[in-house]
C-alpha cells in the first residue's frame, strides 16, 4: 500500500513531464481508437454497399457460369437445392435470379440490355432494391412488366408506362422476344448497372427465355459476415462439384483490392502511433532512470530490495500509462459514437471515385466496443513491455556506482 | 567521559575487519584504495575516519557497509562474514544491521521528514504503532518535532542531515556509517549534527563510524583512525581495543 502511495507521489514529482507523457498516451489512444473504428466502419459500410447494391454476400451458380455467363449454364432451381443451401445456419436469406443479355428497343433506339429475372419479395430482402425506385412502382410476382435502370431509361427515352421490346436468344438456342410495359425506374450508383439493366419477375423472364424453373444464380445473405469464407466453402462442399460458390470478394475483386489498400494504410498510421507511444513512454523512463539514479542507489544502499524498487518503478509507469489510456478511452467513446451517427463525408475527387463504384462517399466509424478494448490493451501492453527497461536497469544497478557523482 | 560509563563493561564487537584490501584498475595502473586494513569496532564507539582526499575513507566505509566487496580479507559484522553474502542477502543484511548517512541527498524528496524516517521501518515490515513511537522518539532526539510534515526541500541542509541520522537509527541497526555527513554543512550546522550524533551515541548507545575532513568534527570524536594511501597510519584507540580482545 505504501509502495503504491510512494509511486503515485513519484509520478507527480515532475508534474509537467508526467502530464506530457499522459497527454501523449491520451492522444495516441484517441487517434488509434479513431483510426481502427474508422477503418472498421468504412470496411463494413463498403461491404454493406457492395452487397446491397447487387452481388449479395455469396452467390451459387452452375459450375462454369462465372466464366461463361450464358443461359445454357443455368441450373434447375429446385426446392430441394434451396433447402440444401438454407440448411447452413449462417445463411439468412436466398433469392434466385435468371440473368441474360438481350436487345432492348423503344421506338427506333436499340441497346444491349442485361435482363434480370428476380423474385420481387426475396430480392428486396437482400438488396433492398425497392428503395432504389425513383419513379413508378415495384414489381409483384405475377407482373409481366419491367423495372428499368435510370440511365438506361434515358438512353432508350423510356418513361413509366411506356413499352420496351426485348429480343434475344433463349434457353438452348430458342428465340426470345416480348413486349413489356415499364412499371418503375430504379437508380443505381454504379454506372455499369445503371446504364443497361432491366428487372422483371423471374417467372416472366423464364417465359421470355423459355427457361421455366431455371436460375442462373442464387444470391445469399449471411448472419455472421466474419465467417464469409468458411460458409462459402461449407456450402460448396455440401453441393458438390456441379456448382460454383463465390463470395462477394471473388465476384468483385476490385472492391476487395480497394479495401485492402485502405486497410493497409490505416495499419501504417496505427503503427506510427504505437511507435510514438513507445518513444513517449521510453523517453520518460529514460529520463527518470537518469535523474533518479543516485536516489535509487541510495535506496538500495539503505536496504530496499531490488524487487521492491523495480515494483515501485513498474507501478509508476503503469499508473502513467493507465491514466493516459483510461482518459483516452473515456474521451474517444463519445467521439466515436458521434462519428458513427454523423459520419465524415468526403467531397471532390474522392467522392467521385467512390460514386464510380456506386457508393456514397461517407465514412461512418464502427462503434464496436472491441476497438476500444483492443486499442486500450495494446497501449497497456506496450507500457508493460517498456516497463521492463527500468527493471533491467535496476537488476544491474550497483549502489556504489549509482551514488558516485 | 561520564557518558562512556553508561556503556556496559563487557563490550561487544560490532565490526571486525581482517586484512581487507581493495584495488582499483588492477590491470592498468593499480590503485590500492584500501590496503591491508584491520579494523575492530566495539559497541558504543564514536569513531572518526580521517585522512587526505583519496586516502580510501569512502572505499573503506563502503566495504564495511557491504556496499562493495573487498578483493581480499574478511569483514565480520556481529559475527557474520559479509564478504560471503550474496548481493541479494547483503541488501537485507544492510537493512537489518547497518544505518547509513550519506554526504547529501539522503532523503526521498516526495516524502515528508516523518515519512522518510518511517520508510526504512516499512521496509523492515514494522507495524504502525511501533513506527509512530519510534518516529516521535527520534524527532524528539533530533529536536525536529515541529518539522515532521516538512518535505526535504523545505528543510535546511543541517535539518536534512539530522533527519537522515534519525532514519539511520530508526531501523535499530548495530551501527551507523556516515561518509562525510557534515561536508555540505556550515560550521554551526555541522556542530549541531555532531551534538545530536553524540547524544544518540550516549542515549541509545549507538555505534558511529564516520569519515570527515573537518578538524572541529575530528576534535569531538572519541576515537580517530587516520588513513593514508589506503593504510591505517594511526588509531587513537589501538591500544585500548587491543587489550579488550
Ligand atoms: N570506482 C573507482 N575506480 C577507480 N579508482 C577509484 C574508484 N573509487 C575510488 N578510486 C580511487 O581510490 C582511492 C580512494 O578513494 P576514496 O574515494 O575512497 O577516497 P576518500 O578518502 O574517500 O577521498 P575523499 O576525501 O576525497 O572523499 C582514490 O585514489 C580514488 O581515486
Ligand atoms: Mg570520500
Amino acid at each position: 500500500m505504501w509502495l503504491i502511495k510512494l509511486s503515485w507521489k513519484n509520478i507527480w514529482r515532475n508534474r509537467s513531464r508526467s502530464m506530457i507523457t499522459i497527454a501523449a498516451i491520451f492522444f495516441a489512444v484517441i487517434l488509434s481508437v479513431l483510426a481502427s473504428s474508422l477503418q472498421e466502419g468504412v470496411f463494413d459500410n463498403l461491404v454493406k454497399n457492395v452487397v446491397s447494391f447487387y452481388t449479395g454476400y455469396v452467390q451459387v451458380h452452375q459450375k462454369g457460369y462465372w466464366d461463361e455467363q450464358v443461359l445454357d449454364n443455368s441450373f434447375p432451381a429446385t426446392a430441394s437445392l434451396q433447402h440444401q443451401i438454407i440448411r447452413n445456419k449462417n445463411v439468412s436469406a436466398l433469392t434466385p435470379r435468371l440473368e441474360s443479355f438481350a436487345l432492348a428497343s423503344s421506338g427506333d433506339i436499340t441497346k444491349g440490355a442485361l435482363v434480370v429475372g428476380i423474385d420481387p419479395d426475396r430480392e428486396n430482402d437482400i438488396t433492398s432494391i425497392r428503395q432504389k425506385i425513383v419513379d413508378g412502382r415495384y414489381l409483384v410476382d405475377t407482373d409481366r412488366m419491367v423495372l428499368i435502370a435510370q440511365g438506361f431509361a434515358g438512353k432508350l427515352k423510356l418513361k413509366v408506362n411506356d413499352t420496351v421490346v426485348l429480343i434475344g436468344q433463349g434457353y438452348h438456342g430458342a428465340m426470345a422476344a416480348g413486349k413489356y410495359p415499364v412499371k418503375g425506374i430504379i437508380k443505381f450508383g454504379s454506372p455499369e448497372l445503371n446504364d443497361r439493366t432491366l428487372f422483371m419477375p423471374i417467372s416472366a423472364a423464364a417465359d421470355l427465355y423459355g427457361a421455366g424453373g431455371m436460375a442462373t444464380s442464387y444470391v445469399l445473405s449471411l448472419h455472421d459476415l466474419t465467417r464469409l469464407q468458411g460458409t462459402a466453402s461449407a456450402i460448396s462442399s455440401s453441393l458438390g462439384p456441379g456448382y460454383e460458390v463465390m463470395t462477394w470478394e471473388e465476384i468483385m475483386p476490385e472492391v476487395m483490392q480497394h479495401i485492402r489498400t485502405d486497410t493497409n494504410s490505416m495499419k501504417y498510421i496505427q503503427g506510427i502511433l504505437y511507435l510514438l507511444i513507445c518513444f513517449g513512454i521510453f523517453g520518460t523512463l529514460l529520463m527518470v532512470m537518469v535523474e533518479r539514479k543516485y536516489e535509487m542507489g541510495m535506496l538500495l544502499a539503505i536496504g530496499m530490495k531490488k524487487r521492491r524498487l523495480a515494483g515501485l518503478l513498474m507501478l509508476e509507469s503503469m499508473f502513467t500509462v493507465c491514466t493516459g489510456c483510461i482518459l483516452g478511452i473515456v474521451v474517444s467513446i463519445p467521439l466515436v459514437y458521434y462519428l458513427h451517427k454523423f459520419p465524415l463525408r468526403m467531397g471532390g475527387e474522392t467522392a467521385k471515385a467512390y460514386e464510380k463504384f456506386g457508393f456514397e462517399a461517407v465514412f461512418p466509424t464502427s462503434a464496436n466496443p472491441s476497438n476500444f478494448i483492443t486499442q486500450g490493451l495494446i497501449v497497456l501492453a506496450v507500457g508493460l513491455v517498456l516497463s521492463l527497461y527500468p527493471i533491467y536497469k535496476i537488476i544491474r544497478l550497483d549502489p556504489v556506482t549509482a551514488m558516485k557523482r | 567521559m561520564a557518558a562512556l560509563e553508561k556503556i556496559p563493561d563487557k563490550k561487544e564487537t560490532v565490526i571486525d575487519a581482517h586484512n581487507i584490501s581493495k584495488v582499483y584498475n588492477a590491470d592498468t595502473v593499480p590503485v590500492h584504495a584500501v590496503n591491508n586494513v584491520h579494523l575492530h569496532l566495539l559497541k558504543g564507539e564514536f569513531t572518526a575516519l580521517v585522512g587526505p582526499s583519496g586516502s580510501g575513507k569512502t572505499t573503506l566505509l563502503n566495504l564495511i557497509g557491504g556496499l562493495d566487496k573487498p578483493d581480499s580479507g574478511q569483514i565480520y559484522i556481529n559475527g557474520v562474514d559479509i564478504t560471503r553474502l550474496s548481493s541479494g542477502r547483503l541488501i537485507d543484511f544492510r537493512l537489518q544491521n547497518i544505518g547509513f548517512v550519506f554526504q547529501s541527498f539522503n532523503l526521498i524528496p516526495v516524502l515528508t521528514a516523518r515519512e522518510n524516517v518511517e520508510f526504512i521501518m516499512l521496509l523492515q515490515g514494522k507495524g504502525s504503532s511501533v513506527r509512530d513511537r519510534r518516529v516521535k522518539q527520534l524527532f524528539g532526539q533530533i529536536q525536529m518535532e515541529n518539522k515532521l510534515d516538512s518535505r526535504p526541500a523545505q528543510l535546511s541542509g543541517g535539518q536534512q542531515q539530522r533527519v537522515a541520522v534519525a532514519r539511520a537509527l530508526a531501523s535499530k541497526p548495530k551501527f551507523v556509517l556516515a561518509d562525510e555527513p557534515t561536508a555540505n554543512l556550515d560550521s554551526q550546522s555541522a556542530s549541531n549534527l555532531l551534538d545530536i550524533m553524540l547524544k544518540l551515541n550516549r542515549e541509545e548507545g549507538m555505534t558511529f563510524l564516520f569519515s570527515t575532513h573537518d578538524q572541529r568534527v575530528i576534535d569531538r570524536a572519541r576515537r580517530v583512525i587516520r588513513l593514508v594511501d589506503g593504510r591505517i597510519v594511526s588509531d587513537t584507540a589501538a591500544v585500548s581495543t587491543a587489550h579488550t580482545q
